[in-house]
């Protein structure tokens, strides 16, 4: 893949729920065919600055552009078609099939399906006769797989990504980080990935923000932040895996 | 109990078609109604509330009240709106029908998985593709579940489409109830209850495949209720010739002097539908508006409940008072007087009133502290009640409201110690019960009238044809038939007893 991902860029955004503000004014860029990881803990803003992109959330002030372009200057609908969103509970439509839930955005746009479905699967590590089985006979991780090949249906060159592997097991959360930062790569996209694991999104991104009180509080490539250089905020993120890591290897040396 | 029999297909045909009319209305109604409550919880509150009220209102009375309110929008609109018959039996009917697919939808809609609607959401899905492609199939076996519990509703309820002159299985048991016809009630009954169960059961059918996602058995089933509600359209299709329309209140002497009628203007060539069952104050009502022909009252209910005079003239200045108002005020045409009265009359068990020394409604104001006294369903809230109480200073230990045929049988029991007796009725003889003399006049005359609607007011064929009934029919021959029909054991029909009563009365 050549085409990289468009950039995104955040105007001050802001979003309050009564008197709390959940973004406190974000101005941020992400450049194009990045991969970036929010990290903070719950209610640190991170899910909501990402729903802001595909206006599942609607920010109080502020302006979010994809490529220049105002997301607020687009019928939502529309907005979504072109962007890939990925969350923790799934969402797989109950009364379809696989095959059906994958190409689900192609049929609302009038798209045809032309193959797509098979194609998607073997992209997310399924065999294809899951094509048609329905969704309450999948496990929770090839559950994700399919809500990842749904995402991807479109051809969006924008991915959203809230907690998407939180509900699962390590090691399918493990191999399916690894596949998703393959497809990253392979169909050059811009990703940006909501998680609370700083290990994961150290191992996964190419950027890490980390984000306290509605605000970004470090913004760092991975190997500076491991290297402590990123402030005391994500100094207390990052001390967890690096103390289990040491652990780790002390145990090994025994 | 073949004739019993073979009014079944017609009237389940009709209450079929009323309830299924209903329902239809009730979801045209209900779906969009569910759908915006759904989205402003707010709205949910008013609606569901408003669904909730209608539900509190007895059906016989919600019934009832849609007369008066068609009446007047009639009124206001400058006539044309038929105020008695399917329409209002379809409105009443619908507004049962709403409360549980309104409920249901509403749970089936916010009911729904929130991972499910963002998904939908993030996928780019329209307000409209969200409703068709995920709300509504996931919400739909919840509101299948509403609906079969607004059809089960709508036809249980459908049987009291009879007091507003809507023929329905309820015919058969409202008027098997009034002249103790018991196998009439319980088919009727049977034939809703299995109309009501093969409706549900159709529908589970619809639900389960809902669920399951079986396309082909959701839409045989629809299939099969669709072919029933079309063969039902037959024979309302059928009657070309525009019939007319005989009313009758709900006891046996109007229901035989109603087929009485109806069998005159068959010979003479018309064709004729009966509206039995129809109340006291929806009667009159429903000849002034044209609804029915034809019907028989009593002047003296007329006259004080219509005209709400208070005062007691002779027998046949009340009858020609009545007629003068009657053209007067609506055109409605009186006949005449057939010749007997059916008064209200106080009666008491002949031993028991020779006991106590009670010939007269004085006596029985002295004796009335120790008495209980048995009605019948109206007469507690009739103007005369109210005028022989204060003439009298009646003060009775009890008054209890009785079904007419009951009311005989609390007096024969002792559970009430003097009744008010209908004085053309066969029981006053068979029962040997003393009629106490009126003698402060304080009841009017309540000759029975033959009043013709104002469409039919200037058809002399039509007025021919009934004229020989005028003055024919004397107080013994009446209640010889009426007790025909009331009495327990050799039940004759009103339509047996009504020919015999023609045969009687000659060519």
């Amino acid at each position: 893949m050549t085409t990289a991902g468009p950039a995104v860029r955040f105007e001050g955004v802001t979003k309050h729920y009564g008197d709390t503000a959940a973004l406190a004014g974000i101005d941020l860029d992400i450049a194009p065919g990045s991969f970036v990881a929010l990290v903070g803990s719950s209610g640190s803003g991170k899910s909501t600055l990402l729903k802001t992109i595909n206006r599942l959330i609607a920010p109080t002030a502020g302006r979010v552009f994809i490529d220049g372009g105002d997301v607020a200057g687009e019928e939502p609908h529309r907005l979504r078609r072109r962007i890939g969103y990925v969350f923790q509970n799934i969402g797989l439509l109950p009364h379809m099939t696989v095959a059906e839930n994958i190409a689900i955005g192609l049929r609302i746009d009038g798209r045809a399906e032309n193959g797509r479905v098979a194609e998607l699967l073997e992209m997310v590590d399924l065999p294809a006769d899951f094509a048609r089985r329905m969704p309450d006979a999948l496990s929770g991780g090839q559950r994700q797989r399919v809500g990842v090949a749904r995402a991807l249906a479109t051809e969006p060159d924008l991915m959203l990504m809230d907690e998407p592997f939180g509900a699962l097991d390590p090691v399918t959360r493990d191999q399916l980080g690894e596949r998703v930062r393959a497809l990253h790569d392979q169909l050059g996209l811009t990703t940006l990935l909501v998680t609370h694991d700083m290990a994961e999104a150290l191992l996964i991104a190419d950027r890490v923000l980390v984000m306290d009180h509605g605000r970004i509080a470090a913004d760092a490539l991975p190997a500076d932040l491991i290297a402590g250089k990123a402030g005391e905020e994500a100094e207390a993120l990052v001390a967890v895996p690096r103390r289990q890591a040491e652990r780790l290897r002390a145990l090994e040396r025994e | 109990m073949n004739a019993t029999l073979a009014r079944v297909p017609d009237l389940a045909a009709q209450h079929l078609l009323l309830a299924m009319a209903a329902l239809a209305l009730g979801l045209a109604v209900a779906l969009p109604l569910a759908i915006i409550s759904a989205r402003r919880p707010a709205l949910a509150r008013w609606t569901l509330g408003f669904a909730s009220f209608v539900q509190t209102i007895p059906s016989l009375a919600l019934l009832a009240l849609f007369y008066p309110l068609l009446l007047a929008l009639s009124g206001l609109v400058g006539g044309g709106v038929p105020a008695l018959g399917f329409l209002p039996a379809l409105l009443a009917l619908t507004l049962y029908a709403l409360l549980p697919i309104l409920r249901n939808g509403v749970t089936g809609l916010t009911g729904l998985d929130p991972a499910i609607i963002e998904a939908a959401d993030g996928v780019g899905m329209t307000p409209a593709q969200k409703l068709r492609l995920v709300e509504a199939p996931l919400a739909a076996p919840v509101l299948m579940a509403g609906i079969r519990t607004a059809a089960v509703w709508t036809i249980g309820a459908a049987t009291l489409s009879t007091t507003v002159g809507q023929p329905s299985l309820g015919d058969m048991i409202f008027s098997g109830l009034q002249t103790q016809n018991w196998s009439l009630v319980l088919v009727g009954c049977l034939a809703a209850a299995a109309l009501a169960l093969g409706v549900d059961a159709l529908l589970g059918v619809v639900e389960r495949g809902l669920a399951m996602r079986r396309r082909k058995r959701v839409i045989a089933a629809l299939g099969v209720l669709g072919a029933a509600v079309l063969l039902a359209f037959a024979p309302v299709l059928a009657p070309a010739r525009p019939a007319i329309t005989i009313g009758a209140k709900n006891f046996s002497e109007q229901f035989i002097l109603a087929r009485l009628i109806g069998q005159r203007l068959e010979d003479a060539g018309y064709a004729v539908r009966y509206r039995e069952g129809l109340g006291s104050a929806v009667a009159f009502s429903a000849l002034a508006a044209d609804d029915i022909d034809v019907y028989v009252d009593y002047s003296g209910t007329i006259w004080t409940n219509q005209m709400r005079r208070t005062d007691t003239p002779p027998r046949d200045a009340i009858v020609a008072g009545v007629s003068a108002w009657a053209a007067r005020e609506h055109g409605v045409r009186l006949l005449g007087a057939l010749g007997f009265e059916n008064a209200y009359a106080f009666a008491m068990k002949r031993e028991a009133a020779a006991r106590r020394g009670i010939a007269t409604l004085d006596d029985l104001a002295r004796a009335s502290p120790q008495l209980a006294l048995g009605s019948d369903l109206e007469f507690l809230d009739r103007p005369e009640w109210a005028a022989v109480r204060d003439v009298y200073a009646m003060r009775f230990a009890s008054t209890r409201a009785y079904n007419p045929s009951f009311m005989y049988r609390a007096v024969a029991s002792g559970r009430a110690d003097v009744i008010t007796a209908f004085s053309s009725d066969g029981r006053i003889a068979a029962q040997d019960l003393a009629m106490l003399e009126d003698n402060r006049g304080a009841i009017p005359g309540y000759d029975a009238v033959l009043l013709i609607a104002p469409g039919r007011a200037d058809d002399a064929r039509f007025a021919a044809a009934l004229r020989p009934l005028i003055g024919a029919i004397p107080v013994e021959a009446m209640r010889e038939a009426n007790y025909m029909v009331d009495r327990d054991a050799d039940k004759r029909s009103p339509a047996e007893a009504a020919r015999w009563l023609g045969r009687w009365l000659g060519p």
